[in-house]
């Protein structure tokens, strides 16, 4: 198996191109020993009719760029510019994030300001640049990846990457003639000079190795399968519950039994006494009338509160006192029903005394004081005495309104209902 | 680490009260040892501190790992750490965006940001290397990557010439990187309101302990590394008593950042400040405290004397008490600030818990695992970066009119690559 690999490797290696070589050349190439001789030689080859040369060392040499008469580099250009690109699009980008697309108050500051965005304008500044510099640098510049390069694998390459230095001549150069150079570049005082030829490539192939169809799809291929199963992995790890400890708690949920208790119940009677949140025990509880007979409404009359003593009553009392308070039960006679609100003694009781009822309780009316709270206890007794009002109302109070009184019927079903027992002492 | 990953961070010795344990102290304390490399090949290199080469390869390879190691532990700490992809602003499914307002997302940024780019600068470090070592390997698997690695690098000067450009270029970038990252690592901190993390001087406070811990480590490794490999002569003791130098002056700016802490809580006149640097001090921690105080600030002193600089067993004692010391400025920072807040019902303590020390140990294991494979299979040192640094290998003449001394008599560079086996 590892063999197999072994032979793989050593056969797409060599099909990057090291042997054999062609009969093309491809330079012709000069060791020197010291950084000086270079020097000297690279201007001199600079100065002379060759155009494409090149100059090797083992690390960089000051003052070759001037005597090889390069041009300075414009690397600075892209790295300032990309720069400018990453603080701009950091700045779009969280503007638009943060300030217009999903806007979230955190801590009261307003949506998009300059100083938190600081550390990231900043950090995509210096990955923008960086990452484009290096980029520029190694693929534009420099021209790599060159994974035939004839200089690689020749005794000139080992040289020159370890510890002397060199000069090509190029054959795609004009003046290029391969006696010429080579008494050229012996003239400049050269000691091992080489000729080097191209890599041979495959029959037919004209193509760099890494273009070729089957590279291509080879490398299509990975990337799918490893697009793919990086998306399958990650959607299916989305979507896992990797502990339900959360929601699987040993808590007490409404009319669930209870093993704990003996009564099997686990919603527990308040113990005696208990005063529900918002409740204020009433004082005369229990006490007879005769103690609240003083006792008057704090609650001032406005039209809310009248609404909600509306909503109240006929949530509460309408069941059994009918809608208007005529003791009409909508039980049909499966209860008691009670006396009307509208008897001559009902409507002289001051307000804290039907208040006592419905706190207390009568006859068989129990307490309502735990169903209704105080205050909407208070909003009843308001309707109730819009009520009585509406009911026994007089010409006088039509004059209020505003209408016309005449022909309007004087409201006879007070006297009937006045008839039935007083049941509410 | 699968408990962690199963269970969640229940398995850790964090609390409702100590809710940053040991995953934050191992983060900051890793990414702080991830700061040598950089500032070394970085801020040195601007500063044409031309012994750096010897170990600018090597701490920058450390700084990728430390920083590697340390990433690991925000990601753990999130508690589902499939998710963590969230913490990157992508239109996702649910629709919302991060909040850019918070300093932990600076650190998603930052930390991202200062991996890849001390990464890009290590990895075209290493192109010529690869490249020379490619002419001295036979054909075979080796030579395949090498050469792939090398991406054709012919040592051509028209490469050279925008290859330092770039290098340059990158090091002006990476000098203010590395100051950025344990700052906003120290926002984290001083960004909130709790006593004894509230502090402005905690950026550069931040900073010169990052650098220290980090010479720490990296002086640590190195002298097992080269009595191991046996490259004494390249890694010489003049660099280790450089970085000597530099932790003693780092060691006490970090004391420094320890009197102004206790100064401005006194001056401040705030009783909650003052109080938790007196709990600091004397409360249930002061062990951490003091061990923190030695470490960091009173061994390091010994360094004054060129004796101790210059003697190797002695250095090791000390760089790793400074490593144990950096340790422990951090569960200082995090576990006693957090312990005894405004709430004294809520006070508690912090037991870490065999899952936590396992972590820890095992951010080690990580860390070394990496470094040793890198060891292996790549150049620890620098070749063409030593090699320009070497006596008599720059040209003595110059062309523009300003000859020097006329034929040279400079001696050829001598050969000393390391080969990786």
């Amino acid at each position: 198996m590892i063999k197999k690999l072994k032979e793989l490797y050593i056969k797409a290696d060599n099909e990057m191109g090291i042997d054999p070589r062609s009969d093309e050349v491809y330079a012709v190439a000069g060791l020197f020993d010291t950084p000086n001789e270079i020097i000297i030689a690279a201007d001199k080859v600079s100065s002379s009719a060759y155009k494409d040369f090149d100059v090797h060392t083992p690390y960089p040499v000051h003052g070759l760029d001037d005597a090889m008469k390069l041009k300075p580099t414009k690397l600075g250009y892209f790295s300032f510019l990309f720069g400018l690109i990453g603080t701009i699009s950091a700045l779009v980008m969280i503007g638009w994030m943060s300030g217009i697309d999903y806007t979230s108050i955190v801590g009261g500051k307003p949506f998009f300001t300059i100083p938190p965005a600081i550390p990231i304008t900043f950090e995509l500044t210096v990955l923008f640049s960086g990452l484009v510099t290096v980029g520029v640098m190694m693929f534009l510049f420099n021209k790599l990846p060159w994974t035939n390069n004839p200089l690689m694998d020749t005794e000139y390459m080992k040289r020159v990457s370890s510890d002397k230095f060199g000069v090509i001549i190029k054959a795609s150069d004009e003046k290029f003639n391969k006696e010429e150079a080579i008494n050229y570049l012996k003239s400049l005082g050269s000691k091992d000079v080489s000729v080097i030829d191209k890599f041979k490539l495959r029959e037919g192939n004209t193509r760099a190795p890494i273009f070729e169809k089957k590279f291509i799809s080879a490398l299509a291929a990975t990337a799918i399968i490893a697009a793919l199963g990086t998306y399958v992995t990650l959607n299916w790890l989305l979507f896992q519950d990797p502990f339900n400890f959360m929601w699987e708690q040993q808590k007490v949920t409404p009319q669930q039994p209870s093993e704990f208790f003996s009564d099997g119940f686990s919603v527990r009677t308040p113990p005696e006494g208990t005063v529900m949140r918002g409740f204020i025990p009433y004082e005369y509880k229990g006490l007879p009338d005769s103690m609240v007979k003083f006792l008057s409404n704090p609650l001032p009359v406005t039209q809310t509160v009248l609404d909600k003593g509306k909503t109240r009553y006929d949530t509460y009392c309408s069941p059994c006192h009918g809608y208007y308070g005529d003791g009409d039960s909508r039980l049909r006679g499966q209860f008691p029903n009670p006396p009307t609100i509208h008897s001559e003694k009902v409507r002289n009781w001051v307000d804290g005394n039907i208040y006592h009822v419905i706190t207390n309780g009568q006859n068989v009316m129990p307490s309502y004081a735990s169903q209704i709270t105080r205050e909407d206890r208070r909003a009843i007794v308001h309707y109730i005495r819009v009520l009585q009002r509406a009911k026994n109302a007089t010409d006088e109070d039509l004059g209020i309104t505003g209408k016309d009184t005449t022909g309007t019927q004087k409201n006879t079903q007070d006297t009937t209902t006045q008839n039935q027992p007083d049941t509410t002492k | 680490m699968w408990l962690t990953v199963y269970y969640g961070i229940g398995m850790w010795g964090n609390n409702s009260t100590i809710g940053w344990g040991f995953g934050i102290i191992n983060f900051v304390f890793w990414i702080g040892i991830g700061h040598a490399g950089t500032l070394i090949s970085a801020i040195l290199y601007l500063f044409r501190q031309k012994w750096r080469t010897a170990i600018a390869r090597f701490a920058e390879a450390m700084t990728i790992f430390a920083v590697m190691t340390a990433g690991l532990f925000p990601i753990f700490h999130t508690g589902r750490p499939w998710l963590a992809g969230y913490l990157i602003p992508y239109p996702n499914q649910n629709a919302i965006w991060v909040n850019f307002n918070s300093p932990l997302l600076w650190d998603v940024f930052a930390v991202s940001t200062y991996f890849t780019i001390s990464l890009v600068f290590w990895g075209i470090g290493l192109v010529p290397d690869i490249a020379a070592m490619r002419e001295r390997t036979k054909s075979g698997i080796k030579k395949f990557f090498y050469k792939i690695g090398s991406l054709g690098w012919s040592n051509s000067n028209r490469n050279w010439q925008h290859y330092e450009r770039a290098y340059l270029i990158l090091a002006g970038l990476s000098t203010p990187l590395v100051l950025s990252v344990h700052s906003i690592v120290s926002f984290d901190f001083a960004v909130s309101v709790l006593p004894g993390w509230h502090t402005t001087i905690f950026p550069p406070y931040f900073v010169a302990g990052a650098i220290f811990s980090g010479f720490g480590m990296v002086a640590t490794v190195l002298i097992l590394l080269r009595k191991a490999f046996h490259v004494e002569h390249i890694i010489t003791i003049d660099h280790l008593e450089k970085m000597c130098k530099i932790l003693l002056a780092t060691g006490t700016m970090v004391g420094y950042a320890y009197g102004m802490e206790l100064f401005i809580a006194w001056y401040s006149g705030n009783q909650f400040e003052q109080f938790a640097f007196i709990n600091r001090i004397f409360g249930p921690y002061m062990w951490a405290y003091w061990i923190m105080i030695a470490c960091n600030v009173g061994f390091p002193q010994l360094f004054w004397f060129k004796k101790v600089r210059r003697s190797i067993p002695i250095m090791l004692v000390i760089v790793i008490l400074v490593n144990v010391g950096m340790w422990f400025e951090r569960f200082v920072i995090i576990v006693t600030s957090l312990h005894r807040d405004f709430l004294p019902s809520s006070w508690a303590m912090f037991y870490p818990t065999l899952v936590d020390f396992g972590l820890l140990l095992g951010s080690f294991g990580f860390f070394f695992t990496f470094l040793l494979l890198f060891l292996r299979v790549l150049p620890a040192v620098s070749i063409a970066e030593l090699k320009a640094v070497t006596p008599h290998a720059q040209p003595t003449i110059h062309l523009n009119g300003h000859d020097g001394p006329g034929k040279s008599d400079a001696l050829p560079v001598e050969d000393i690559h390391i080969k990786s086996e």
